[in-house]
């Protein structure tokens, strides 16, 4: 029951377009930025529930962040930002202080080196290394060495695969092995995977990762058993300031746009919504962020687009120069015809 | 969650209490302004309105200029604070206040480095227990903990002025004692600018009185400090002073550091502490009639008048039928102090081989407590340690791995102490209840069974108290007797003793019946009930395990009074008879939370009340009454021997009856204020294992020019041992590390992610360097100062490994509670790593060199006025 919108835009109900005739509803996550603590009992609840492998002991001095991305044994990534801005009406208290100026691009660039040297280059973010943490807004050498400080603002966020309404993932699995639930999250079964690493890049986030030595891939199944059992995820179960929320789609959508509202009416006047919109590059996600700046800032693309996109364009395409060969070559017969 | 303004100080709540922060972000969601005043910018200020940086350890100063702003622009909620506070009673003609005495109260003795209480009485009140020395060598203020201190003749009132205007009522001497802490004063000596002060004043008032409440949250941030009982009491005269107090929204939250700390204090494991704060008899009380007689006043008011039933209680659970008049209940039984054997003192016990044997539960000293040197030193002269811990840790270990070993300090084929781990079963295999922070006892059942030899505490040591009664049964020696006659009679569930039951027993049995009594005003002094914890008392009511209470809050009231349950008498919020005003109505709708019905002839509300239900508002007690019966229907302060609230402490504190800002122990930094530097009664240990670095007046300040602070990470838990073990928790920390500004590290040329140590004159600690524009110097008239941070997770074994912080720390407390100064000391911080070995001995040994540090550094505390102060050191 392929239609035209299974690759591309808005989708009412991705479960019903992938077969399940009588389903619940679809499922998702709400995080709210704005409350987060950077407690990271959202990183562990799920390592402890779906018996995720540690990820190794590397202090990588990306703020409080040690665990650097998520991938396939990290299902949700806490990620911490320093920057020297302003966060709505908060007041840092280091305005005045007396200083010289931020020298928080040397730490940038220490992380950055640092994240050169890995195996993976840190591009398995999907961002340039800039964005993990310390951006920096100053062009070197600006600071004169008597300035004071202006402004601190320290973000968190927990990050977590999107269960994209378009999954890029999904949708170029060869082995069936990624399939949409009937909750319409998506999750890839681990004894038919054959690691063959499509998924990888065909996810437009990042986030679906091969595991070392399994070869397998491995993400956020949005705890398929513990929905199964009526149970929430276990990592909005362990989330103590109810950052991450979870709940039907249609709801966290709405509490998601009132909480937006809340904020603008506060002075956060740079909250935004992340991933709400069925209208955006993915058909929107199943996990919605609130985020109090830029998705550049947090290491997110600001412009997802889902590979399948453009399928039926390059079908067309391929349709198209198919036709050409053809008429071409009756041409070639046609003229060789004519005496 | 009531609360319209929220200040947390001392306290990083959001990383250390992140369970409880749910509720300041609901408070914040509603509207509340959330502010967060602490040296670092923290996961706590990354949520808060307004974070206000400032120096360690000048806490006094800063809310003792909030004090001054409150004064000056009288807004204090004046009703309040002339009812239900001491604002209005005179003080005694002879007491001097530290204006005239340069920082300094009256009865000061620089010998003894204690204070003479009797001048600090109210006029005309007797001075009971005012031996600073005695006081200052059992940390008596501690003792006084539930019922407050004991006064004499309070019973028919205190002379006092309700118009305030006395030279000597408590409301005046406030005035004049914090006349100095100006806002620019406050600047100087905290290093923040005035204006960001200012807001913080305008915040906390704006946000106060009749219709408005401001909730004060701290933890060891405040406590962990020569003057932290001092930092605390400064916050209550604020709370007090703007009618914060027993009010829904308000109160003073001192925030726990683990699960069950609150339940550890209540039924104690402290020296000088019996259950619900019943002091520990000392060598002065001869029998039970001297002691009842010590702890109370005779003619005081309140339900702390009623100690003798909650003692005898205690005693007829603790022997049972051996209990009884005729030999005064057992009272002898009880061991008598004669002086310091808290923790620090015990250890140098240790050191001078005083101590023999150890056992640490849940505790790993050689890396959780200060100056883990002398604390690893001291075990390794014993001649046994048991340890009990879900893990081998490094108090049990450090005879084979610990630093010393290194440095040829402790030599493992040498080191004469025995250790014997038993592992023990951690809090999902046993039942048994925690009590948190809000004083609420929770229930929890066991989840699974322990594996292997791992055993409930409560299994070990009823096994232990079995073992030994059999091994001394049939000793005709006396001092056998209080063992053999103890009642070890719980009831069991296979070999497990059952928890409910010692629940159960805490909770009192009333003799008669064999029934459990419903709360503590059911207790006899007659040897007819039983009670292991007088303030327990009702957390069986009704035969029914009270704890293990959990109906959902969507199925009750705001104050859930059905989750749990919370001591004294399921009482959610202490003191909450002043949520009305004197007649008994609510300060404002807004703000009700219990009331009186005059129809019903009874108090009532959202919460339970703290008070006699059928008491009236206009109840004045008869002429000579005492005890519950002498408190009035405005007395809302049921516990004190007033009634009162006190703004001023005429007693119960050793080293000052106000908050007074005094330099830390150790601070680049003279007292602004006074001569008198740092707290004229701390208790210092002057030895040669325990140096301090030097502080003003002295000299060579420059060798430890920077200040240390250490704290938590909401990743590892205290000690390391439930989470260094724990890969999913250690790597999400896995290395020790220091926080320094970028400035710090362009000073000193350190390289994020590099390597540093910190050097005091204790020890030096490598950490990888994490430079942070969190970290903020400060401005200070003559200097930029810098402070650093480190965590102090970390130990020597588990999955991820360090330094031990608390190498760094010296032993030097406060007198009240003898909590150490673990907050606020001076280092040095140097780029590369340290030295290992017999190298890093001369390292140190080359620092206490230049800053010319002896054992007498820092012990001469009094500085006020004196050119020439004692030294206090173990030899003097």
């Amino acid at each position: 029951m392929t239609r035209e919108n299974s690759f591309y835009g808005p989708l009412e109900d991705p479960a019903a377009d992938a077969g399940h005739l009588d389903h619940p509803e679809r499922v998702g996550f709400f995080t709210d930025t704005s409350v987060c603590i950077g407690c990271k009992a959202c990183e562990v609840a799920c390592k402890e529930w779906n018996l995720v492998p540690e990820d190794g002991f590397n202090l990588l001095g990306m703020s409080f962040d040690n665990t650097g991305m998520l991938g396939a044994d990290s299902w949700r990534h806490v990620a911490f930002i320093e920057q020297p801005r302003r966060l709505g009406g908060q007041d840092a208290g280091v305005a005045g202080l007396p200083t010289g100026p931020s020298r928080i691009e040397e730490t940038t660039e220490v992380v950055s080196a640092a994240l050169r040297e890995t195996e993976r280059g840190g591009g398995e973010l999907g961002t340039e290394s800039v964005d993990l943490g310390f951006p920096s807004f100053e062009l070197p050498g600006a600071g004169n060495g008597a300035e004071a400080r202006t402004d601190f603002r320290w973000l968190m966020a927990s990050d977590v695969c999107k269960h994209c309404t378009h999954a890029g993932c999904l949708d170029v699995c060869p082995t069936g092995a990624l399939f949409r639930t009937e909750f319409g999250t998506v999750v890839v079964q681990e004894d038919i995977c054959n690691g063959c690493g499509y998924c990888v890049s065909g996810c437009p986030y990042g986030v679906i990762d091969r595991r070392e030595g399994d070869g397998r891939a491995w993400k956020c199944t949005l705890c398929y058993d513990r929905l199964r059992d009526g149970l929430e995820p276990a990592c909005a179960k362990a989330c103590p300031t109810d950052s991450i929320q979870f709940g039907p789609l249609a709801e966290l959508r709405e509490r998601a746009q009132e909480r937006l509202e809340q904020l603008h009416a506060d002075g956060v006047s740079e909250a935004r919504l992340y991933g709400e919109s069925p209208d955006d590059g993915v058909g929107g996600h199943g996990a919605v962020f609130l985020l109090l700046d830029e998705p550049e800032v947090y290491g997110l693309p600001p412009d997802p687009v889902v590979p399948t996109r453009d399928a039926g364009a390059m079908w067309r395409s391929a349709a198209v120069a198919a036709s050409a060969f053809v008429v071409a070559a009756l041409s070639a017969f046609l003229g060789r015809a004519r005496p | 969650m009531n609360a319209d303004c929220i200040v947390i100080m001392g306290s990083n709540m959001a990383e250390a209490h992140p369970v409880g922060f749910q509720w300041v972000m609901e408070a914040k969601a509603r509207g509340a302004e959330v502010i967060h005043v602490d040296p670092r910018f923290t996961r706590t200020s990354a949520l808060a309105d307004l974070h206000v940086p400032l120096r360690a350890g000048t806490d006094v100063a800063f809310l003792g200029g909030v004090i001054k702003y409150i004064l000056d622009n009288d807004l204090d909620f004046r009703e309040y604070v002339t009812a239900y506070t001491n604002a209005s009673f005179l003080v005694d003609e002879r007491y001097v206040d530290t204006e005239d005495l340069d920082g300094l109260f009256s009865g000061y003795d620089p010998e003894t480095g204690s204070y003479d209480r009797s001048s600090w009485q109210y006029e005309g009140v007797d001075a009971e227990g005012a031996d600073g020395v005695r006081a200052k060598e059992q940390s008596s203020s501690y003792e006084a903990g539930a019922g407050g201190a004991p006064l004499e003749g309070v019973g028919e009132g205190v002379a006092s002025d309700p118009t305030l205007e006395h030279p000597r009522c408590v409301f005046q001497i406030l005035r004049r004692h914090f006349a100095r802490y100006t806002p620019e004063v406050v600047s100087t000596i905290c290093g923040v600018p005035v204006d960001r002060f200012l807001r913080v004043c305008r915040a906390w008032t704006e946000n106060s009185g009749r219709e408005r409440t401001t909730a004060l949250v701290y933890s060891v941030g405040w406590t962990q400090h020569t003057t932290g009982p001092q930092n605390v009491r400064a916050g209550s005269i604020i709370q007090l002073l703007l009618g914060n107090i027993g009010r829904p929204g308000g109160g003073v939250y001192a925030l726990r550091g683990h699960a069950n700390i609150q339940g550890s204090t209540d039924i104690p494991t402290l020296f000088n502490l019996l259950p619900g704060y019943l002091p520990m008899p000392d060598t002065s009380h001869e029998n039970l009639a001297a002691y009842l007689e010590n702890i109370r006043g005779k003619d005081q008011k309140g339900f702390w008048y009623n100690a003798d039933a909650y003692t005898v209680s205690l005693l007829k659970e603790y022997w049972g039928e051996k209990a009884t008049p005729e030999n005064d209940f057992c009272f002898d039984y009880l061991p008598r102090i004669n002086g310091d054997h808290a923790t620090y003192r015990t250890v140098m016990d240790m050191v001078e081989g005083r101590v023999f044997g150890y056992f640490l539960l849940g505790q790993n000293p050689a890396v959780g407590s200060a100056h883990g040197h002398l604390q690893r030193m001291a075990m390794a002269n014993l001649d046994w340690v048991v340890v009990r811990d879900l893990a081998m840790i490094e108090s049990a270990t450090f005879w084979k791995d610990s630093p010393e070993i290194e440095t040829g300090e402790i030599v493992p084929e040498k080191c004469r102490t025995e250790v014997f781990f038993f592992p023990a079963a951690s809090h999902v295999e046993k039942s048994g209840t925690f009590t948190q922070t809000q004083r609420m006892v929770q229930w929890r059942d066991q989840a699974v069974e322990p594996r292997g030899d791992q055993r409930s505490e409560l299994w070990f040591f009823h096994r232990l108290g079995v073992l030994l009664r059999e091994r001394l049964a049939g000793s005709t020696d006396e001092r056998d007797r209080p063992l053999l006659d103890l009642a070890w009679d719980y009831a069991m569930e296979g070999d497990e003793p059952s928890a409910e039951d010692v629940l159960r027993r805490i909770n009192g049995i009333d003799l008669r019946t064999g029934k459990p009594v419903n709360g503590y005003p059911e207790l006899r002094a007659d040897g007819t009930t039983s009670s292991g914890c007088w303030l327990y008392s009702g957390v069986f009511a009704d035969g029914v395990n009270q704890a293990a209470r959990r109906r959902s809050h969507l199925e009750q009231e705001a104050y859930d009074l059905e989750w749990g349950w919370t001591w004294p008498l399921n009482r959610r919020v202490l003191y909450n008879r002043a949520s009305a005003d004197p007649e008994g109505r609510p300060w404002s709708e807004r703000k009700a939370l219990v009331w009186w019905d005059a129809e019903k002839g009874e108090w009532t509300g959202h919460d339970v009340p703290d008070f006699e239900r059928a008491k009236p508002p206009d109840y004045r007690p008869p002429a000579g009454a005492v005890g519950p019966e002498a408190l009035r229907g405005d007395d809302p302060f049921i516990m004190q021997a007033d009634g009162k609230a006190w703004l001023f402490a005429p007693s119960g504190l050793v080293d000052g009856p106000l908050p007074t800002h005094y330099e830390p122990h150790e601070s680049p930094v003279r007292n602004l204020l006074y001569g008198q530097q740092g707290s004229p009664a701390r208790k210092v240990y002057g030895r040669p294992d325990n140096p301090s670095n030097p502080a003003p007046p002295e000299p060579n300040l420059d060798v430890f020019p920077f200040v240390f602070t250490a704290s938590r990470l909401t990743e590892h838990h205290t000690a390391g041992g439930m989470s260094r073990q724990v890969p999913y928790l250690a790597e999400l920390q896995p290395a020790l590390f220091v926080e320094v500004s970028p400035e710090l590290a362009t000073e000193r040329g350190l390289a994020h992610l590099g390597w540093a140590h910190v050097v005091t004159s204790r020890g030096a600690v490598d950490a990888r360097v994490v430079v942070t524009d969190r970290m903020t110097p400060l401005r200070l008239p003559d200097r930029v100062l810098h402070q650093v941070w480190m965590p102090y997770h970390f130990g020597q074994s588990g999955v991820v490994r360090g330094d031990v912080v608390n190498d760094l720390i010296g032993v030097v407390v406060d007198p009240n509670v003898f909590i150490q100064e673990s907050k606020v000391l001076t280092c040095d911080v140097q780029p590369g790593r340290r030295p290992r070995g017999r190298a890093l001995l001369e390292y140190l040994e080359g620092y206490r060199r230049r800053a010319g540090v002896t054992e007498e550094t820092g012990t001469r505390i009094a500085t006020a006025g004196r050119l020439d102060p004692p030294a206090h050191t173990e030899r003097t």
